[in-house]
């Protein structure tokens, strides 16, 4: 077996073979070793608030639709006819009780049920009795905090179990609204030309933050005389199953709560009210955590949620070794002041996002590694050894533990394939 | 002194010189364009009309940030735009309206074409924007690109001002 991946901790030094971004082989096993293994994440609850809501996702490669049923329960139908195959839904999104097929017009419930189609009479009387024509349902949908994710294994452990101690991280992002958090409208469908785990790494990633994204600090220091110098310290943790985090400080503003000097002083009032309200909910030393501190998740394989000058979730999946096609969500509390959440979108697009001031350069970092991949003959191995020195327990934000959490489990799930011949199902 | 009256014409060849600042990299200068209070944006895709509270904008520049996001293309740390990728702007069906009142419409459809390393992306849509005269020049009070895409897939970024 081909050695992918090197954990030296004797050496600390830990590498990653560069033909995983590359090798289509790769993305097989990963399609059925990850993809249709572990806890992917679909989209939030308020996305679809009503009966009847629906919205079509891509997940994993699937074609779904996520819709909110007349019977009140939240479902991921396969977006595909039970009849010959043709995609039911055709708008992105909408609200109906029912769903048509347009090539034989069969119908469906909301449910997915079938409803009726033309010419019974050439059908048995006890046709679709086992249920076999609906519309098919994903068997697994969980969610946690609102956060809603699906997994093809009917197999796997519940989702609470899989995100493991990412959970902390989550109640810390939607603890910051008693009314709970919202997503906005204008989800960013975007994609990058480069493999689809180089923004897993970006994404917890510290170290890359000053020299990458100096231009955005250049203008934070600008806005902000007082700024004596830009700082970026905290803590990097291991959360299980390949999770990771790195909570830290930053120059930036977060709209709960951390002032910062564009905004108005009257918006300073209601930050600080806002800060003695997470106070009384959860004391001082964890409102502190919660408006102070910044958050970058990476849940295993391919969600990240920031709660830093906003909150985004993003999702992303490979269509080939070197694209990936990626969601940006924003996320917000609900019943939000308009002041306030446009001090907020403000703060997200600044840096965050295809028009940001930053998002843009971490996606040309990702294109220039995958282009250099053409290297990969002669020079074979990346290196995500910063901070191993200082002991894993120690890691710094800065350092590349989360990257390694990433990496630990990846050589787990794709070890169990290298086993195998060709990837299966 | 009798001022000649405007015509359509002006306000095209201002547009036409807008697009060749842009096109090429001079960026201040197009920032210049704008009012005190100018704003540029661009609304999500397939919401032309949404509200910058409830939907997230692509770009929702005032004129300070609309100032920094030019100022920022031309620094080498700009990494995205560095070297700087290769762009024309191709304004079409252009309507004036209002040539008479204070703030005169303009609406066109574009094609933005932005060619780095080999790779060919291109924006297509419709600009919107209000023009005022000041101190006997034209002056863009507000520029609002809606993009003609299913997604930015695979352009995956706009780096450029479009």
């Amino acid at each position: 077996m081909e050695e992918l991946i090197r954990d030296n901790r004797e050496k600390n030094e830990f590498l990653v073979h560069r033909s995983v971004f590359t090798d289509k082989e790769m993305l097989a096993r990963e399609r059925a070793e990850i993809f249709n293994k572990c806890w992917l994440f679909i989209g939030h609850e308020t996305e679809v608030p009503e009966k009847g809501d629906y919205k079509r996702k891509k997940v994993g490669g699937r074609n779904l639709l996520l819709v909110h049923s007349q019977d009140g329960e939240i479902r991921a139908l396969y977006n595909t006819c039970p009849h010959r195959g043709a995609l039911v839904a055709r708008e992105n999104e909408g609200n109906s009780r029912v769903f048509r097929c347009f090539y034989h017009a069969w119908s469906f419930k909301n449910d997915g049920q079938l409803n009726g189609m033309p010419g019974k009479d050439g059908f048995p009387d006890d046709f679709n009795c086992e249920g076999t024509k609906d519309m098919k349902a994903v068997n697994r949908l969980e969610s946690y905090r609102g956060f809603m994710f699906v997994n093809f294994d009917d197999q796997a452990v519940s989702l609470e179990e899989y995100l493991a101690d990412a959970k902390e991280y989550i109640d810390l992002a939607a603890d910051q609204s008693e009314a709970g958090l919202e997503v906005l409208g204008g989800v960013q469908q975007y994609s990058v030309r480069a493999n689809w785990k180089l923004l897993a790494e970006n994404s917890v990633d510290l170290y890359h933050g000053m020299p990458t994204h100096k231009t955005y600090f250049d203008i934070k220091q600008a806005q902000d005389p007082d700024l004596k110098r830009v700082k970026l310290e905290g803590r990097g943790k291991d959360l299980g199953n390949g999770h990771a985090v790195m909570e830290y400080v930053a120059p930036w503003g977060r709209p709960v709560a951390q002032w910062t000097p564009i905004w108005s002083e009257d918006l300073k009032q209601d930050m600080e009210k806002m800060k003695e309200k997470l106070v009384e909910r959860f004391g001082e030393e964890r409102a502190d955590r919660i408006a102070n501190y910044n958050r970058n998740i990476i849940i295993f394989p391919n969600l990240v949620i920031n709660d830093i000058m906003a909150i985004t979730a993003r999702t992303f999946y490979p269509s080939s070794p070197g694209y990936m096609e990626v969601s940006g969500y924003s996320l917000a509390p609900k019943g939000e002041d308009a002041e306030h959440r446009m001090a907020r979108n403000n703060n997200f697009l600044e840096f965050l996002g295809p028009g940001g001031f930053a998002t843009p350069d971490d996606n040309e970092a990702l294109e220039l590694c995958q282009e250099a991949y053409n290297n990969n003959q002669e020079v074979q191995w990346n290196d995500i050894s910063k901070g191993m020195v200082r002991g894993e327990e120690n890691a710094m934000a800065t350092d590349e533990l989360q990257m390694r959490s990433f990496w630990r489990q990846y050589k787990v799930r794709i070890e169990e394939s290298m086993k195998k011949e060709v990837a299966q199902t | 002194m009798t001022v000649a009256a405007l015509t359509r014409q002006d306000v095209i060849d201002f547009l036409y010189q807008e697009a060749k600042l842009l096109d090429e990299w001079k960026l201040k200068e197009w920032a210049a364009l704008f009012t005190d209070e100018g704003t540029y944006k661009v609304p999500p895709i397939g919401e032309p009309d949404a509200s910058p509270t409830e939907s997230l904008f692509y770009v929702h520049d005032n004129r300070s940030r609309l100032q920094e996001r030019a100022e920022r293309l031309l620094k080498k740390e700009a990494h995205v735009e560095y070297p700087h990728s290769t762009t024309l702007r191709n304004y079409h069906n252009i309507l004036v309206s209002g040539l008479e009142s204070d703030v005169i419409t303009v609406e066109c459809n574009f094609t933005t074409h932005r060619t780095k390393r080999e790779v060919l992306d291109t924006f297509v849509g419709k600009h919107t924007y209000e023009i005022v005269q000041q101190n006997g020049e034209l002056a863009i009070k507000s520029k609002k690109v809606v993009l003609y895409l299913d997604s930015l897939r695979p352009h995956g970024k706009i780096s450029l001002i479009l």
